[in-house]
């Protein structure tokens, strides 16, 4: 992808690299150059009246909203009950995933039978489940944490199952000739060949888990962030619904961040080589 | 070379360190290798010529036990190494490791070390495949190759991919390597004066069969400029049909 925009761009890209080289400080004061201007024009149009913040809160109204939530202790609690199922969903998502990625890919039998159905699951708008999910598993936790987890387990095993069918045949044959066992060629070929895909599959559902969960807690809850972002609209607090978005990014940013932490202390191996895409 | 005690394996060969008796494989209705007969002595160092599809590799993979062998027998010892063309060392594995392959347990890493240190590569112990290069990835390759001791050592074009200067001071390596570790070695290659300057013996295998066989008994290390060394490479040449 991003080979395709360089070729369909190469006048873009040679500037970009020579502003790369001239500085990294003066690229990285532009590239946040027009947010800052951005909230600049909204304070300011927002104090001049011309936007009603019974529709948009002014970026002041917003910081201030988000520390007095704070103190009293409001957007904590959610944001740690947000986290949770984030997080119980994420490892729910990631072990299934893992499991039917190694089913599928270390036998033909195991392909046969896992593969169809994950690639049919796949295509469904997992979202469009919700009012099933509520149905089957009342309005508690445990339909908004397997709502995550569903989502979660599609790229998880998608890149997996990828990453093991495409390690190198070669190595398999050295082993062979090495003498390995079964169990040593999977634990010390296949599992750290097919780890760089299995860390890009975890990144995409670490995105989609928070997606997953923004749905679940807007639907049914009375605690997260989704339900404090529901309460708001009932009241016309629109400062409210702003922080709870600058919290879903804030999060999605860090959640990724640390991802991308994984790869660089896992892949060592890899040198410098960029993270490649994967399959969604 | 050497007279080692025998092992079972090796008594039941006869004496020999790979015993190939009317060997033949198929691949549907192609004919590869027909009714193939080799033995290779302890300690011998033999070289294996042909062109592409001669059959070389498939003979090679049946060595490696890579493939069934149906018609015909393969005795062979149970210690088989086998170095690629290419290195295919794990990425993710450093090198010392990549050695170690299949061992588990410290007391290996010294044993890795030592080889290491035997092939030129003691300075690299640590070192990720990715930053090797090409000679030094193949070093590690036989430093993999030799830590289980085998008494058959196959080397599948394993210069081929280097440059000229390299592959030269690969091929001094593999003889000082042969020389200490006393194992039979099967040399699969597409050049002539690699075969001439390392082995006891060169064979041709063309259309499946052995055609030709020539002893090379000149002392090592041999120079190019010899006559005998000359005259050996015309009939190889001669017989791989190369006519100058």
């Amino acid at each position: 992808m991003v080979e395709l925009v360089m070729n369909l761009f190469p006048a873009r890209t040679a500037s970009h690299q020579r502003s790369l080289s001239t500085g990294g400080l003066l690229r990285f004061c532009r590239r946040y150059l027009s947010v800052a201007l951005l909230l600049v024009l909204w304070q300011a149009g927002a104090q001049a009246g011309l936007i009603p913040s019974r529709l948009l809160a002014s970026p002041v109204q917003i910081v201030h909203t988000a520390w007095s939530l704070t103190l009293d202790r409001t957007l904590p609690q959610n944001l740690l009950v947000s986290l949770g199922r984030a997080g119980a969903g994420l490892v729910l998502g990631i072990a299934v995933g893992v499991a039917l990625a190694l089913v599928a890919g270390l036998s033909r039998v195991g392909e046969d039978i896992v593969d169809a159905p994950m690639q049919m699951a796949r295509t469904l708008p997992a979202l469009a489940l919700v009012p099933l999910f509520i149905l089957w598993f009342g309005i508690g936790e445990l339909p908004k944490i397997l709502l995550v987890a569903l989502g979660v387990k599609f790229p998880v095993y998608l890149n997996l199952y990828k990453g093991i069918r495409s390690i190198d045949p070669k190595l398999i044959e050295l082993a062979k000739t090495l003498g390995l066992s079964r169990w040593k060629i999977i634990r010390d070929i296949i599992i750290p060949g097919a780890l760089p895909d299995l860390l890009v599959g975890i990144r995409f559902a670490v995105g989609i888990s928070w997606l997953m969960l923004v749905v679940a807690e807007q639907v049914n809850a009375d605690s997260g962030i989704g339900h404090m972002m529901m309460d708001a609209e009932d009241f016309l607090r629109t400062d409210i619904i702003l922080v709870g978005l600058a919290v879903y990014a804030v999060l999605g940013l860090l959640s990724d961040q640390i991802v991308r932490l994984a790869e660089g202390r896992l892949l060592t191996w890899r040198g410098r080589t960029a993270v490649q895409g994967g399959t969604r | 070379m050497s007279a080692n005690s025998l092992t079972k394996a090796e008594f039941e060969l006869a004496g020999n360190a790979v015993s190939i008796r009317h060997f033949t494989r198929r691949f549907g209705e192609t004919t590869i290798l027909r009714n193939l007969n080799l033995d290779i002595a302890p300690g011998e160092f033999v070289a294996l010529l042909g062109h592409s599809g001669s059959g070389k590799s498939t003979l090679l993979r049946a060595l490696a036990g890579l493939d069934t062998v149906e018609e015909g027998q393969i005795d062979r010892p149970s210690a088989v190494s086998v170095v690629f063309q290419e290195h295919r060392l794990l990425p993710w594995k450093n090198v010392t490791d990549n050695v170690t392959l299949g061992f588990d347990g410290k007391e290996w890493n010294a044993q890795a070390e030592a080889i290491l240190h035997e092939v030129g590569l003691g300075h690299r112990l640590d070192a990720w495949p990715l930053t090797l290069s090409g000679g030094e990835a193949q070093r590690a390759a036989l430093a993999r190759a030799l830590i289980r001791e085998p008494k058959l050592l196959m080397l599948d074009e394993p210069f081929a991919a280097l440059d000229a200067l390299t592959r030269l001071r690969m091929q001094k390596l593999v003889l000082d390597l042969w020389k200490r570790h006393d194992c039979a070695v099967l040399l699969v290659t597409h050049d002539v004066d690699e075969a001439l300057a390392l082995a006891d013996r060169a064979l041709v295998l063309e259309r499946g069969e052995i055609r030709t066989e020539v002893e090379i008994p000149l002392a090592r290390p041999r120079r190019h400029a010899d006559p005998a060394f000359e005259a050996l490479r015309e009939r190889l040449l001669h017989a791989l049909g190369v006519t100058s």
